[in-house]
């Protein structure tokens, strides 16, 4: 343990309300805490600067995932546990599922939020490539009121999200009835299991007599966030999927992304893995 | 120097006893078990929720207690592996770990065989491949699972045959 | 008669204590008054220290500060030679070097001391490869940077280049490899005038720790007490490192008068200790067009890091082992081992060897593809048979069974049907398939006279209550000490394994019985154990208190009885080095080992060549290794065995910056899951011998020669890949990938 852990307060709101006011409180002053599976990991390492944190977890508002017919609504703290568990997020949202599934171990699942994961930002998380092709949006709340922005186009950049001054992440919210005929996700990782990704890849569509109608890319651990391929998709989209199109589309997705060398992989191999599976994306839709 | 918050109380249960603790907050659920509670039997090998070492259950879920701050240990039921054998008596996967040689060095048995516990209270009869996965956040250097896979199977025939 | 206790699977002695959690390890006990110990170390790879800043904020009076003036003796840890310092004084060598110890009550303040210290250098030109080391633009170690080089020759091979039918060449490398036990390195220390100096802790050989001590407190042998505790896994990690964080904690234990607990985080265990020595081979070999070997001229070279460690030792049995099981007429192996400014690489289970017999395994293959003919073909027509040498000129005179064991593992992994099978199936796939094997020996025992040169003992006493205590320096680390030397006791004497006990290595106890390495401690130690407890059994026969056929309350009867009359009931036993075995360590020519196990090991990978991906669909090991003690304890040595050779080939790939690791976590630094291992399907053949107990040979290190080629040779079978480096990490492959076409 590398950090002076006595200096450090983790401290529980009364109640929601009262979160929301400390969050507005001394801006910055105190940082949320939900499940500490990122946060916990940097005080081990003595790499934690902020030293007052707001332990959200037993909130029941930050708990739950309400159906109605038109969504599926995730409060912040759910669970990768509940959402592998979740009937309907396992039939109408399955990339979802399945990067809830290849996130770090069971132990791991069992604390990680979703709120969490999308507030720590990183590019090479495993579910805002599901939720970025889902459409979701993301539920902010702060004592200022409370708004639904789309969470494409929330990612600034780096480690950086559009949260307000005091505003937490209450809830992310998946569009029904988008009616893909087909989702693919691979993460291709260092190992098979509690591995970080090299490439993140999530894709869905919608073919008709073999013709592409719809199609949403999103790529994690190649770009500073994760990101949605819409030159790619533009390529694709009334397109059939055949070589010439495959070759446009694996084209325009090597200017979309920018992969980097790092401790775990190089530029080279993600660029060459992305375009490979897009290509096997492609071929899952003529099948 | 970091000016030192003060301390806050954990209550809790571990292994079935109410056990109250004052402690720092953000002090390691593991170091508080270990140095606190006198339970060395958790084991720190990464500090990272990287080798499952540390796990142990609680409220029913497995985790990383290398990962958990005091302070959301309030109010949890808690279960280490000194609290899987009823007294004397070692549980199906103790025994059948010490007869199948699922444990070398031991520092990963703990954990090891709290994953495997948790997998079974949900999926009594796992198929290989589902013990495979359950166990994939623990890591052994020593037996390359194989061992490891056929203890936990050899316990659910134990328990099959007996319930 | 049959064996009650050889050859059956006996639960571990200490097994009840490892799956309830009640086994004892360094950092679960604790000491009245006991405080916390931490290291400061360099952040730069090589330099001049000009001085040590103590910043403000730290009530640095209530700390203990140790520096290498601290140091009561020599400031070394003396191993095979006393180069490394304890702790840098003028100079640092490596990065992560020892430079100021720190102690105190509070775990928490001692990491804002840490950060609080400064170290003010100079910085010097470091060298970080083998190229750099050789080519002497620096010279960090002694007058040429060579810790070590050997020359071993048979025949002459400059007389076969020109009857060849071909000659192939090929350069293969090796990675660090990180040993990654599970518990980090720890030690808890107490020194005082009176007492003298005791270490607890996680090791492999309290006498290598003993030693360490002596020297660097300049106490006579009594005062220093090494103790052994529980150890979650070695694997040569914790041969000679221990020494050093013992020496360190002791340090601060005698300043501060107070028991000092020095438990290193993963972080500073990855960065600050020994790995596996990375490695170069260059193979030159002719052979005629039938594909007989007429020579082998081998260039064999390791990275030792900044001090000599055990680099020396390494390199021979990395020499020794690297013309394999294979007659050869004409072998020429030219070795050395260099300085970096690394932490030094130590030992990590196969010493050498792992690395020379990938490269030649690898190469065998090429060398098949060159003549024309199958990798198997290859090996057949080149297998070694009883009253052949090896290229050391070690007359084999076992019973050789490398085509038998050959036999057997390409039918137990259907090597032949899936051959072709994917032959005709990926051309029509994105997964390629393919299948592969590596074959090989592993010398048991200290190379040549080094048996002769440890001179182990061991001790059996047995008690006026009838039990029997085995004492020995000899540690267990989860690969069955305990419990195969019971089973040898009893075995000897007639009785259960509950009848022994095997005590605490702890060195005012037990005799020095040498390191827990080199896949000797069944084979030399159990030996000595077996000797003494038959020893005890003949005292008691012949002291008319026992007929044979007795009971076991016939032997504690007895037990009670003896001491009366006869005194204590023991038997300390040396060792012994055959007669027959000769060994010039001059000429480095001889009998190197006194017994090999032989193996073919097949692997069947899966590779996906979207993304290179490789996994190991399936693993046989076959491997002859005399008499199989304990079924279970043994072929769970394999199965690890396996499994971190997997981890070797594939995934455990070490990313170093100017001689510092950087992916020092678990999270970065892969070893593989229950998600990455195949099945691992292990079988033994045994010929029991003669000088082993109840017939055994070593087996430890075994598994780690034959798994990184086997998987290599079938990726490269899978893909056409030439495989030349491991690890094989995913974005080596797939740029191999596109340069070929499959």
């Amino acid at each position: 343990m590398r950090s002076y852990v006595p200096g450090y307060e983790l401290l529980a709101p009364r109640n929601f309300a009262d979160a929301l006011d400390r969050m507005a409180g001394q801006p910055g002053e105190w940082k949320p805490f939900a499940g500490g599976t990122d946060l916990m990991v940097l005080l081990e390492a003595g790499k934690l600067p902020h030293r007052k944190f707001l332990s959200l977890w037993k909130l029941p508002e930050l708990r739950g995932i309400a159906v109605t017919p038109e969504h599926v609504k995730l409060n912040a703290l759910t669970t990768y546990t509940e959402i592998r568990r979740h009937e309907v997020l396992r039939r109408e949202f399955p990339m979802l599922c399945q990067a809830a599934a290849e996130t770090g171990s069971i132990a791991t699942q069992n604390r990680g939020t979703l709120g969490g994961n999308i507030a720590n930002a990183s590019p090479a998380a495993d579910s805002p490539p599901a939720l970025l092709v889902y459409d979701a949006e993301l539920g902010l709340v702060s004592t200022a009121g409370a708004r639904w922005v789309p969470y494409h186009g929330f990612w600034m950049g780096y480690k950086q999200i559009d949260l307000r001054s005091g505003e937490l992440i209450r809830a992310i919210r998946l569009p029904r009835n988008q009616s893909f005929s087909k989702h693919y996700y691979r993460k291709v990782g260092t190992r098979k299991a509690q591995a970080i990704s090299k490439v993140c890849f999530a894709g869905a569509a919608r073919t008709d007599g073999g013709r592409i109608t719809d199609v949403r890319i999103s790529l994690g651990s190649v770009a500073p966030t994760v990101l949605r391929a819409v030159e790619t998709e533009k390529i694709l989209r009334g397109e059939r999927p055949a070589p010439p199109v495959l070759q446009a589309a694996q084209q325009a997705l090597a200017r979309e992304i920018a992969p980097i060398d790092d401790i775990r992989s190089t530029a080279r191999y993600r660029l060459r893995v992305a375009q490979n599976l897009l290509a096997e994306f492609c071929e899952s839709l003529t099948s | 120097m970091s000016e030192a918050a003060r301390k806050i109380r954990v209550q809790c249960e571990i292994n079935g006893k109410a056990v109250s603790l004052e402690t720092h907050s953000m002090a390691r659920l593991l170091d508080v078990l270990r140095e606190q509670a006198g339970l060395t039997g958790t084991k720190e090998g990464c500090g990272e929720g990287e080798c499952g070492a540390c796990s142990i259950e609680m409220d029913g879920a497995l985790v990383n207690s290398c990962l958990i701050p005091a302070l959301q240990a309030d109010g949890a039921k808690i279960r280490t592996i000194e609290g899987v054998a009823d007294a004397d008596v070692l549980s199906a996967l103790q025994k059948s770990f010490l007869g199948h040689g699922g444990a070398q060095c031991g520092i990963c048995t703990p954990g090891m065989i709290l994953a495997a516990r948790n997998l079974l209270s949900r999926n009594a009869q796992p198929t290989e491949n589902e013990v495979r996965e359950a166990l994939s956040g623990n890591l052994c250097r020593c037996t390359g699972y194989t061992k490891i896979f056929e203890s936990v199977l050899e316990a659910c025939r134990t328990q099959r045959a007996h319930p | 008669m049959e064996n009650r206790q050889i050859g059956k699977s006996i639960p571990r002695k200490e097994g009840r204590e490892k799956v309830t959690g009640a086994a004892r390890y360094v950092d679960d006990l604790t000491f009245p008054d006991m405080i916390h110990g931490l290291t400061v170390r360099s952040s730069f790879a090589r330099g001049k220290i000009l001085g040590i800043r103590f910043g403000e904020g730290i009530p640095w009076n209530e700390f203990t500060i140790v520096t290498a003036k601290d140091i009561p003796g020599k400031n070394c840890i003396a191993l095979l030679i006393e180069d490394q310092p304890c702790l840098a004084d003028q100079f640092v060598n490596h990065p992560e070097e020892a430079v100021v110890l720190l102690a105190h009550p509070d775990k928490y303040l001692l990491e804002e001391a840490r950060r609080a210290v400064q170290i003010e250098y100079e910085p010097l030109p470091g060298v970080f490869t083998i190229d750099d080391s050789l080519s002497l633009k620096q010279i960090i170690w002694g007058d040429d940077n060579v810790f070590k080089s050997y020359r071993v020759e048979k025949g002459d091979v400059g007389s076969a280049w020109s009857s060849a039918d071909f000659i192939v060449e090929g350069e293969y490398e090796t990675g660090a490899q990180e040993q990654l036990y599970i518990e980090p390195q720890g030690m808890i220390a107490r020194a005082n005038s009176t007492e003298g100096v005791t270490v607890w802790g996680s090791l492999q050989c309290p006498y290598y720790v003993h030693k360490a001590l002596v020297r660097l407190f300049g106490l006579p042998k009594e005062k220093v007490r090494v103790v052994q505790t529980e150890t979650g896994g070695g694997f040569g990690g914790k041969e000679e490192y221990p020494s050093m964080i013992a020496g360190h904690a002791a340090l601060l234990a005698l300043k501060s008068g107070k028991p000092v607990k020095m438990i290193y985080d993963r972080a500073e265990d990855m960065a600050a200790t020994t790995k596996r020595h990375p490695s170069r081979t260059r193979h030159r070999t002719a052979v005629t067009r039938e594909g007989k070997l007429l020579a082998m001229e081998i260039d064999f070279t390791l990275d030792g890091g900044a001090y000599e460690t055990l680099s020396p030792v390494v390199l021979s049995r990395g020499t020794i082992h690297a013309a394999g099981p294979y007659a050869c007429p004409n072998v020429l192996i030219q070795s050395r081992v260099v300085a970096t400014n690394a932490p030094p690489h130590g030992a990590f289970r196969g010493f050498g060897a792992p690395q020379s017999v990938f490269a030649l395994e690898r190469h065998l293959d090429r060398v098949a593809v060159a003549v024309g003919i199958s990798p198997e073909e290859v090996r057949r027509r080149n297998f070694l048979h009883e009253g052949q040498t090896l290229a050391v000129g070690q007359v084999v005179r076992e019973k050789v069974q490398m085509d038998k064991l050959m036999d057997r593992a390409l039918a137990l992994s259907g090597y032949h049907e899936k051959r072709a099978r994917f032959a005709e199936e990926n051309p029509r796939s994105a997964i390629k398939r393919g299948i592969g094997f590596a074959a090989f020996l592993h010398g048991a025992g200290f190379t040549g006279s080094g048996e002769e040169y440890l001179a182990s003992e061991a001790l059996v006493t047995a008690t006026p209550e009838g039990k029997v205590h085995v004492l020995a320096g000899s540690t267990e680390m989860g690969q069955g000490t305990n419990t195969i030397f019971a089973q040898i006791a009893a075995e000897a004497l007639g009785l259960d394994c509950d009848q022994i006990e095997i005590l605490q290595p702890d060195t005012s106890l037990v005799p020095n019985s040498g390191p827990t390495v080199a896949s000797r401690t069944t084979m030399i130690v159990g030996k000595l154990v077996e000797t003494a407890a038959l020893a005890i059994k003949k005292s008691l026969l012949d002291a008319g208190l026992l007929k044979n056929g007795y009971s076991a309350h016939d032997f504690v009867d007895a037990c009670r009885k003896y001491p009366g009359k006869f005194g204590a009931l023991q038997s300390l036993v040396k060792y012994q080095h055959p007669g027959d075995l000769h060994w010039d360590d001059a000429k480095y020519q001889g009998d190197a080992y006194g017994a090999y196990a032989w193996a073919v090991y097949v692997a069947e990978v899966s590779v996906d060549t979207r993304t290179a991906e490789v996994r190991v669909e399936d693993f046989v090991a076959v491997q002859e290794v005399g008499k199989v003690i304990n079924p279970i304890l043994a072929a769970g040595q394999i199965e690890g065995g396996v499994a971190q050779g997997i981890g070797f080939a594939l995934y455990e790939n070490v990313v170093w910056q100017e001689g510092r690791m950087v992916n020092g976590q678990m999270t970065n630094y892969i070893m593989p899951t229950s998600m990455d291992v195949p099945p691992i399907r292990v079988f033994f053949e045994e010929l029991p011998y003669a000088r082993g107990p109840a017939g055994a040979k070593g087996i430890g290190e075994l598994p780690l020669d034959g798994t990184a080629p086997a998987i290599a040779n079938a990726i490269s079978h899978a893909t056409r890949a030439d495989v030349r480096q491991i690890p094989i990490t995913t974005e080596k492959l797939m740029e191999m990938l596109e340069g070929v076409h499959v």
